[in-house]
């Protein structure tokens, strides 16, 4: 089935809600509630939710464009979060609350940094095989300290009521979304940063002519690419994706984020890292992305185990695990 | 940015053939040791290039009328992705079968391609590419080697060199100039189907860093070439170039120059038990990228599936999957050379120091990474 249809007025509605200076108003404290109440009345938030339940009954393939597009416009919302959170709450029977959810994985008091957890109402947390829903209390103790970051510190009681985690746990949900997320804010940084090389005039021409500038921002959108398609493949195969997907997903885009906005930086020069300028919307999202569920290398360490169980060449092993399960054309 | 790059899948169709593809492949890994199959795209074995003729693996893509299979893309990528992760003996074909055929079909004469596809599809026409000499590289415009009309014809003089497998070839389809200077850059550049066996043509192959001579040096000295010589128009050769240059630089032979190290590693680390966290992060690095690069490729094959020449495409792919190739010698030697301690079986240091070695190449041939970088910054708007 065709759902390209969806992105359209999904991003039109991010544009509206989510432009830089109302992102900006909500780091520095103001309300989310209004743009939550314009996501929440969009129905968007039960895509993942199976159509007999009252959601759109989407595949994760199909949300893919719409977690791309919460990354480009840098939305500071969980939105990505609360719809895998519903569509988990949905399969288990357990009615969802209506704020905004994050998820995590913690053991009980274990402090957790979870991006937007200062803008959530609830966690649905892993601890051990079972999930549960948290209601999040913010004290002084949830502070990260880190400028605009919408993030808490959480800890998390042991669950009360709770139901069995999806195979693989939270984290390789967690972690297709996230690289959605870096492949959409990286397609949105190299556009900002092409643009801006084309305008900024140095040595009497556009820095954009300069051959050096050029390899290096090649290279960047090389990497936005892959983080794209890397992100596509951990969407492709299903909800929630098997181990290999997810971790590729997770892999290439984290390891891409961080060299895409080191470049878009470079390219930038001083009004890039300054907070008026919008490319740090972005990059500090890039950054906290990368950190978030697992970095390149957590998840390289998985499918490392993973590649190492089996005797196949690796041409073999990952058509077997990429392109065999995705459905067929 | 470069939206037109998505995920796809490769068609079931297609996916048909591999089997009976895998089985040939599989012939060729029990055939040889991975310090010799590492050298796949310069193995040359007529006999194996004849043998996947008869079975219907040469020509994929071209019209059944000249013998082709009249499939598309991606039946090719399943194929030449078979061949290379096995390190296949591919280059009695590679060239005629990649490049040539196509290049024929597109601009050559009802004779030329009466003449020339059906026995590349055969897999008994060895063809190869003049394109560089010693004052032109990257700058491919520079070209020198002249021909001039005779009344029979054409008449060259000039040299090529780094031709690959020009030693082994019946015919090389030279870039030459046909009028004008090296000043007039692309304009007056013509491609001219050269006999190897003309008389006035002397290869002299060179060996390079590995021992092996893949490539060569290639003398013309007033040969005569009948008239029908030329492919395409005169003058047109530059843009025919160009598009030849765009089903070099696409498909799978962009990311797999190293898989037999990679696996021949792989072997290695399963055979001694080596699981600490650094190598399994390595490991799996590894596989997250050649994952990815892999469908890339796919993607950018679903675009020339399309009928189109996704030539910034094509170049992105191939930046990124031939850094790749050359990043797995570099680590992978690292991985073994920091245990000093554990023992490494000789076929696989040979298959490291070659694939070291030859890794250079892997970013100049079908254009270097300073030039892919070109095309990919002016797609970005980039001026």
């Amino acid at each position: 089935m065709d759902h390209s249809d969806l992105l359209e007025p999904f991003d039109r509605m991010l544009a509206a809600i989510a432009a830089p200076e109302a992102v900006r108003a909500i780091e520095h404290g103001a309300s989310p509630d209004a743009m939550w109440g314009a996501v929440a009345a969009s129905g968007f938030l039960d895509a993942l939710v199976p159509e007999a339940a009252g959601g759109f009954g989407l595949p994760a393939a199909a949300v893919q464009p719409l977690w791309q597009a919460l990354g480009r416009h840098a939305v500071p919302l969980p939105v990505g979060e609360t719809m895998i959170a519903r569509a988990l709450l949905a399969g288990a029977g357990v009615a969802a609350p209506g704020g905004p959810i994050v998820l995590t994985v913690a053991e009980p008091g274990q402090p957790v940094v979870v991006p937007l957890g200062r803008i959530a109402h609830h966690a649905l947390v892993e601890q051990g095989d079972r999930i549960g829903l948290v209601e999040i209390a913010l004290d002084e103790t949830a502070v990260t300290g880190v400028a605009a970051s919408l993030a808490a510190r959480i800890a998390c009681p042991p669950l009360g009521e709770a139901f069995g985690a999806p195979p693989g746990g939270l984290r390789p949900l967690a972690a297709i979304l996230r690289a959605a997320l870096i492949a959409g804010a990286a397609d949105r940084v190299v556009t900002m940063t092409a643009s801006y090389a084309n305008e900024r005039v140095q040595f009497g021409k556009p820095i954009g002519r300069q051959q050096a500038l050029q390899q290096n921002m090649a290279v960047m959108a090389e990497d936005a690419v892959a983080a794209r398609i890397a992100s596509q493949l951990g969407c492709a195969a299903g909800f929630p994706p098997p181990l290999a997907a997810a971790a590729t997903a997770k892999s290439v885009a984290s390891s891409a984020a961080a060299r895409i906005a080191a470049t878009a930086h470079a390219v930038h020069g001083a009004i890039g890292i300054s907070e008026e300028h919008d490319l740090q919307l972005f990059t500090r999202r890039l950054h906290e992305w990368r950190l978030a569920d697992g970095s390149e290398s957590w998840w390289n360490r998985l499918l490392g185990t993973a590649r190492l169980a089996s005797d196949a060449g690796s041409v073999d092993f990952v058509r077997a695990e990429l392109d065999a399960k995705r459905p067929a054309v | 940015m470069f939206d037109t790059l998505t995920l796809a899948a490769l068609p079931a169709a297609d996916e048909a053939l591999r089997p009976a593809i895998r089985a040939i492949a599989d012939e060729a890994r029990a055939a040889a040791p991975s310090d010799v199959r590492a050298r796949s795209w310069s193995g040359f074995d007529r006999a194996f290039s004849r043998r996947l003729g008869e079975a219907g693996f040469l020509g994929l893509t071209l019209p059944r009328r000249y013998g082709g299979g009249e499939k598309g893309a991606f039946a090719r990528f399943v194929v030449v992705e078979e061949l290379l992760s096995a390190g296949a003996p591919v280059a009695a074909h590679w060239i005629a079968d990649r490049q040539s055929a196509p290049l024929i079909l597109n601009y050559g004469t009802e004779e030329q391609k009466e003449r020339f596809i059906p026995r590349i599809c055969r897999g008994e026409l060895v063809f190869c590419i003049g394109m560089s000499e010693p004052g032109s590289g990257s700058d491919l415009a520079s070209v020198r080697t002249r021909a001039e009309r005779t009344e029979a014809g054409w008449r060259i003089n000039g040299q090529k060199i780094w031709t690959t497998g020009a030693m082994h070839g019946d015919y090389m389809i030279a870039l030459v100039r046909t009028s004008g200077t090296s000043e007039d850059r692309h304009r007056g550049l013509s491609q001219l189907i050269v006999d190897l066996k003309a008389p006035g043509v002397t290869v002299r192959p060179i060996v390079d860093l590995t021992g092996d001579a893949h490539f060569a040096e290639v003398f013309f000295e007033d040969v005569e070439l009948p008239a029908d010589a030329l492919i395409g128009e005169e003058g047109e050769g530059w843009k025919q170039v160009t598009a030849e240059l765009a089903f070099e630089r696409s498909g799978p032979e962009r990311i797999y120059s190293s898989v037999v190290l990679l696996d021949a590693w792989i072997a290695h680390l399963r055979s001694i038990g080596r699981d600490d966290p650094a190598t399994l992060a390595r490991v799996g690095d590894f596989t997250a990228r050649l994952g990815t690069l892999r469908a890339m490729s796919i993607a950018c094959t679903a675009r020339l599936a399309l009928g189109e020449s996704p030539v910034v495409e094509a170049s992105l792919v191939k930046d990124l999957g031939t850094s790749f190739e050359q990043e797995l010698p570099a680590s992978i030697g690292d991985d073994l050379a920091s245990h000093p301690d554990e023992p490494v079986d000789p076929e696989l240091y040979r298959t490291l120091l070659y694939v070291t070695h030859i890794a250079p190449s892997f970013s100049l041939r079908g254009g270097t990474r300073e030039i892919l970088r070109g095309i990919i910054a002016r797609g970005m708007g980039l001026r």
